[in-house]
């Protein structure tokens, strides 16, 4: 597929001589999901930021769909769409009137059918009278996504959607989001809810420091560094591991009842029939076993934290 | 230009103005009743006439200036630092729109209000005394330049404001005095030499000189240099715009 959004050498630094973004380059293609993960203060929001017009590149080039977010900013912008981090909603304002609202500064005529179908998929057209002020944290949020697809972008930037929202919430708000891919709308989101990248991206872009890390399928990325443990759990403590398993890379609990095993689901040996081989030869009862897969959270704990010993 | 957006943000700033529709139309019919008691019938009664002119119908236009000049600035002002606030203006600045559409929506919907005011406050002194305008045009025009030329200062200090006190602080300080010593209730020629030497340096004395002269054909200044004056204000607030414009100045980093 070809990239809707393409970024070049992206730089940005503030007033203060703060460099928030240390040349970005980066392609997104149109239709996915892209999630961008990184700590706080790596860049994101600036990224975000800076692709929709409300920070001024210091230097570097982006292009949306072909037009230059710079020179070309009224066609590139008219692509876009920004749901903020923050509730930035007027609170004596109507729902529905913040919509139409939207659709015009962005220069399309008021269509008052657009609009009731996008209320309606938000679950939203209830409320389409009420103000702003009387509605829920989520509601609030679904304004704001409202606002955003008021007037039909093909790019969606989403910065951080379910910060602050319920479990219940979250879900909904996922499936938001892979209702608007089905139709076409490519997504940006920022995220620190790991589990949200694991579950919507199709690809996650690790930016930290300013820098893009690393840009990756979410599946290949969790299988090329995804690790597996198996705990094991014995019906007499063990004061030492014994010899016969000395080979392998293990780790004893402190209690001694159980022993825990990391191996890597991409090898061709995992040698877990190795281990339980010895497990019999040492004598040792197994009581109960489990495995675990690491998540994309530990993954990308692991990644940082190494970049910051290579440093 | 995008039409659409200048509509949308004017009209989003008339609705705020229509909610509060009966606020708009009565604080100023109360207040300027309230004047015409105190300056036209109390005051007014002792003092003849001024230039020829009774006082009552002398200070009709020092009242509308007043009004009108105090509403442009806090109508712009509130109407952009409004969004700043709310955090709302980040949907403005990523809308496929340049800043001079944004200040027509803004400037635009505040001059509209302020003018509807002052029409509000000429129609509540026509109850209480009769008036006939000379020169009707000149004082359409006049008041039409004074709310566009004020509306724009009022959204300079909108942008400018980091806070509510510091968006009270220019009309309170500056905008104020200089309207009252502007010659609203007065004629310059009843102050004495030095005032009325420090008089010809405040700007809003060649407005309301001008716009009396429209009303009446009496003025303390040619009103060539009344419109001037409020040309060269009009200037300097257009160009203090596009100097924020080009900068971006406590707008977009």
């Amino acid at each position: 597929m070809a990239a809707i959004l393409e970024i070049r050498d992206l730089r940005k630094v503030y007033d203060g001589g703060f460099e928030a973004l240390k040349g970005v380059t980066l392609d997104i293609e149109e239709g996915e999901i892209l999630a961008l993960l990184g700590p706080n203060g790596a860049g994101k929001t600036t990224l975000i930021s800076t692709l929709c017009g409300i920070t001024e590149p210091t230097s570097g080039t982006a292009t949306v769909a072909g037009y230059d977010i710079k020179t070309q900013y009224r066609e590139a912008r008219k692509l876009i769409g920004l749901v903020p981090q923050e509730i930035n909603l007027e609170p004596f304002s109507y729902v529905e009137t913040n919509l139409h609202f939207s659709r015009g500064i962005f220069g399309k005529p008021r269509d008052n059918a657009k609009v009731e179908d996008v209320l309606r998929k938000l679950a939203l057209w209830e409320k389409r009278a009420n103000r702003v002020r009387e509605l829920s944290g989520g509601m609030k949020r679904r304004v704001l996504i409202g606002k955003a697809l008021a007037h039909e972008p093909r790019v969606l930037f989403l910065d951080e959607p379910t910060a602050g929202v319920d479990v219940g919430l979250r879900k909904e708000m996922w499936d938001v989001v892979a209702e608007l891919k089905e139709q076409g709308v490519t997504i940006i989101l920022t995220t620190h809810y790991i589990e949200e990248a694991e579950a919507m991206a199709d690809r996650v872009a690790v930016i930290r420091g300013g820098e893009i890390l690393m840009v990756e399928k979410t599946a290949d990325l969790m299988r090329r560094l995804g690790c597996k443990e198996l705990t094991v759990e014995l019906r007499e403590p063990l004061a030492e591991i014994p010899a016969p398993l000395s080979d392998y890379d293990l780790e004893l609990a402190a209690d001694g009842l159980s022993l825990t095993y990391r191996y890597d689901t991409q090898a061709d040996r995992t040698g877990i029939a190795g281990l339980m081989r010895a497990f019999s030869e040492a004598g040792i009862i197994l009581r109960d076993l489990h495995t675990s897969q690491s998540s994309l959270e530990e993954i990308f704990v692991g990644l940082v934290e190494g970049e910051g010993e290579a440093q | 230009m995008n039409l659409r957006a200048v509509q949308a943000i004017y009209m989003n700033e008339m609705q705020r103005f229509f909610r509060t529709i009966l606020q708009s139309f009565v604080s100023p019919v109360i207040s300027t009743s309230l004047y015409f008691v105190v300056f036209g019938a109390a005051i007014g009664s002792r003092i003849e006439t001024v230039e020829g002119v009774s006082y009552g119908a002398f200070i009709v236009p020092g009242l509308i200036m007043l009004s009108v000049i105090m509403q442009s600035i806090s109508n712009a002002s509130f109407g952009i630092y409004f969004p700043k606030f709310t955090g709302t203006v980040f949907e403005l600045l990523s809308a496929p729109i340049n800043f001079l559409e944004i200040v027509i929506g803004f400037v635009g919907a505040a001059a509209t209000k302020a003018l509807f005011i002052g029409m509000v406050i000429l129609g509540t002194a026509s109850v209480f005394i009769d008036l006939t305008i000379l020169h009707p045009v000149a004082m359409v025009l006049f008041l039409v330049l004074t709310c566009l030329a004020f509306a724009l200062l009022g959204f300079i200090i909108g942008i400018w404001a980091k806070n509510f006190e510091q968006l009270q602080l220019v009309p309170l300080l500056v905008v104020t005095p200089l309207v009252f010593l502007g010659g609203s209730f007065y004629s310059t020629d009843m102050l004495p030499p030095v005032w009325q030497t420090i008089t010809h340096f405040n700007p809003v004395f060649y407005l309301i000189s001008g716009f009396r002269w429209a009303f009446f054909g009496v003025a303390d200044v040619a009103v060539g240099w009344s419109l001037l004056a409020v040309a060269v204000f009009f200037t300097i607030c257009l160009g203090l715009v596009a100097r924020i414009f080009q900068t971006g100045w406590r707008i977009r980093d």
